[in-house]
């Protein structure tokens, strides 16, 4: 692997990958992928690699975390051993534990714990390959396995990251260009509310670089979250209207 | 306003203006919004989702199958396969005498299956379950099936015709708790084996149409008659 | 529960309590008599504790922060060989609240002391390179050490401010390197400080925004934003924090007020450490 520098992240409109600054990487979403829990997805975004479970509602344990109004939402981050250049330790690392509080605080917004009090809804991620970005892919994973679980949400959430690489505004960056580069923005959205439940900054933006990366950010969160939907009518082909009447 | 039958996803818009909002929806001011995966539902005006999944959530008077976890003071804990343990008092059975004289492990077991009513549920405490009624208690079955309780309608079908198709096709006896939990028993290992799958295959196409006579046609392919 | 994230047990404040903070800012006042953007009172004094290299403590309101800055020699990192370490860390110490227990550091911490990590690292207020004293063997190591000490509400703001001014008046050994040898000699030199960061933390309680919550209004509002401003007027860090959420107009008004209203913090952070107003 040649050593680049920073300058290299961007000639000529074209990043290391081929990309122009605008373009998302390539996604890929797959909902109700494991058998034992209760809602599932995987998504691949870039190299990304995430696998999201998620069981629940169910009992919470231990008790004396449950709420009397509302379900416990429990979240947990995790990189895989295998999942970078240099092998992580499985112990969870700071950042793990900061990246779980952030992704369940992007999460919480969107269920409706009020339905189901003294429970306790557990997201697992695990991030089995990691490139830049991993988790506004869990919280884009987790919200297709919340609703594949059947939890009610007020919406889904989307997320995307915006950057600065060689000085230019850049959307999603990937590992290089989050290492070498000058600014790194996640975003989680909910479109439906023009809301951000999720926002993170590290580096140096001016104040109009910061408008135009968060405009291309919710831009971007929009195009995801139609993926998602994508994703999850995907699992149902055909539509009857035996299914419904014999509810009645 | 979004069409009947269609799928919808967290967060879509179904309606907007003099609608009502049903189940699984939330209403914001005068739009009313999808809360979960399923498919939208019209009755008179008032709109909701039918989901296509979830756990299953007690309602007073459901009857469902649950396994006893143990047997405590005064009566057990059953597992109703809900995310809240229930409790079946001693009072609640045709069992005489009192819960703290008797050893309420020779009345149910841990791992009996029970057939029980759900007596009342709400927010603040766990589900109270009775046994008392008629086919209610003590279980028994070959074959025990898990599906989501979603399918469950689906698998009774209008007016039962759905499961009346079944045991009438198959001879076996079928016994259907709300909660997701159905019990088959059959004089052969065979017809028990066939009316599992139709079971699953049931749950897997529950939102298809014309799905009664398919598995009809399934059943009697199998089985020959 | 340190492998997993989890919802927060509710905060002992009554439903009674609660709606009358919400309904006063929702008329544009707070308990405090504070107007929405106003901060608690700031106070700083530096140069506390003698035996660290630096320090400071810092009262908002009622909240109390000391941070200490103790500089040793050690080696660098491998990929940065050139560069001296800086490391924050935070302890939420259980005097500080009831609900704050002893042991290791929990996801509340760990945010804390990473949050004010960015806004240092990232406007770069400590020129690491400067802190090389032998390239690939031996450089300055910074420790930061947040201790919280009296919770009432705002933790972030405090603290960064506290370890601004710890950096600001910390003083490290001169050092000379004969035949590769260091050799640390008696006169001291301030660390090389080539940005000073502010950070400003706007709590969402039902529509408006307010500045500095306290710890009531942070038991009731819906999310919070925290804003860095370096010394140019550049962002550096932000961080969404709360189950809630806030509208794309909301955080473009928190950027904005943070940009507007940094200058004055740095100006208290520079007069409590002796600066001139620069």
């Amino acid at each position: 692997m040649p050593q680049l520098s920073p300058e290299d992240l961007f000639r000529n409109g074209i990043r290391v990958d081929g990309r122009r600054w605008n373009e998302l990487r390539p996604i890929r979403m797959e909902v109700g992928v494991l058998d034992k829990a209760d809602g599932s997805a995987y998504v691949e975004h870039g190299k990304n690699k995430i696998l999201v479970a998620v069981y629940g509602p169910r009992e919470a344990h231990p008790k004396h975390i449950a709420l009397p109004d509302r379900a416990t939402i429990k979240c947990r981050y995790h990189m895989a051993p295998f999942s970078v250049e240099e092998r992580k330790s499985p112990a969870p690392s700071r950042r793990e534990i900061e990246i779980s509080k952030v992704i369940r605080e992007a999460l919480e917004p969107a269920i409706l714990s009020e339905y189901y009090p003294r429970t306790s809804i557990d997201i697992f991620i695990e991030v089995l390959q990691s490139d830049g970005g991993s988790r506004c892919a869990g919280i884009n994973g987790a919200s297709l396995a919340l609703a594949d679980a059947g939890i009610p949400m007020r919406d889904l959430v989307a997320a995307c990251a915006v950057g600065k690489i060689a000085g230019h505004l850049a959307l999603d960056l990937s590992d290089v260009e989050d290492k070498l580069g000058e600014a790194d923005m996640p975003v989680a959205y909910m479109p439906t509310y023009n809301s951000v439940t999720l926002l993170q900054m590290d580096g140096v933006f001016t104040h109009d670089e910061f408008a135009a990366g968060l405009e291309l950010a919710v831009e971007n969160c929009k195009k995801i979250y139609q993926m998602q939907k994508e994703a999850l009518r995907r699992q149902y082909l055909e539509i009857g209207s035996e299914g419904i009447e014999a509810n009645r | 306003m979004v069409a009947r039958r269609e799928i919808v996803t967290p967060g879509d818009l179904l309606a907007e203006g003099d609608l009502r909002p049903g189940d699984n929806v939330l209403r914001e001011g005068d739009r009313i919004y999808a809360l979960r995966v399923g498919l939208v539902d019209l009755d008179g005006n008032r709109v909701s989702v039918v989901p296509l999944k979830g756990c299953y959530f007690p309602k007073p008077g459901d009857l469902v199958i649950g396994r006893i976890v143990e047997a405590g003071l005064t009566g057990w804990e059953v597992d109703i396969l809900a995310p809240y343990p229930a409790l079946l008092p001693m009072s609640e059975t045709y069992a005489k005498g009192h819960a703290s004289k008797t050893d309420l492990s020779a009345i149910f077991s841990t791992g009996d299956l029970v057939m029980a009513k759900v007596m009342a549920f709400d927010r603040t405490r766990d589900p109270l379950l009775t046994a008392k009624g008629p086919g209610l208690g003590k279980v028994f079955g070959n074959r025990v099936v898990r599906i989501s309780p979603m399918k469950i309608p689906r698998l009774i079908g209008r007016k039962g015709s759905m499961i009346t198709m079944l045991k009438r096709e198959t001879g076996c006896r079928i016994t259907v708790g709300q909660n997701g939990v159905i019990l088959v028993s059959g004089s052969d290992e065979r017809a028990e084996r066939v009316v599992v799958e139709a079971i699953y295959k049931i749950e897997r196409e529950a939102h298809t149409q014309g799905l009664t006579d398919e598995i009809k046609e399934m059943l009697r392919k199998e089985l020959g008659r | 529960m340190i492998a997993m994230s989890a919802t927060p047990q509710i905060p002992p404040i009554s439903q009674i309590e609660g709606k009358t903070i919400i309904d006063l800012i929702a008329s544009g006042k707070r308990l405090d008599g504070r107007g929405l953007l106003d901060h608690r009172g700031f106070d700083i004094k530096a140069g506390i504790i003698e035996k660290a290299n630096g320090s400071a403590h810092v009262s908002l309101g009622k909240t109390k922060v000391l941070v200490g800055v103790k500089v040793e020699i050690g080696e660098p990192f491998s990929d940065v060989p050139d560069q001296g370490v800086l490391t924050v860390n935070a302890e939420l110490v259980p005097m500080a609240y009831p609900l704050f227990e002893p042991g290791p550091p929990d996801e509340n911490s760990i945010e804390l002391a990473r949050v004010v990590d960015r806004g240092i690292r990232e406007s770069k207020m400590v020129d690491l390179k400067k802190l090389c004293i032998i390239p690939n063997e031996k450089v300055f190591v910074v420790f930061v050490d947040i201790y919280v000490l009296d919770h009432d509400g705002n933790l972030i703001d405090a603290s960064a401010a506290a370890a601004a001014a710890a950096l600001l008046s910390a003083r490290i050994n001169k050092f000379e390197v004969k035949d590769g040898e260091v050799s640390l000699l008696p006169e001291t030199m301030p660390l090389p400080i080539s940005n000073i960061p502010v950070t400003m933390t706007f709590a969402k309680i039902g529509g408006p925004i307010v500045l500095d919550p306290s710890l009531e209004e942070e038991q009731v509002m819906s999310s919070r934003l925290t804003v860095t401003i370096d010394k140019e007027g550049r962002l550096c860090a932000l961080q969404k924090g709360g189950m809630g959420y806030m509208t794309v107009e909301d955080v473009k008004e928190c950027v904005r007020l943070a940009m507007e209203k940094a200058p004055r913090i740095r100006g208290l952070i520079l007069e409590a450490v002796g600066y001139g107003k620069d």
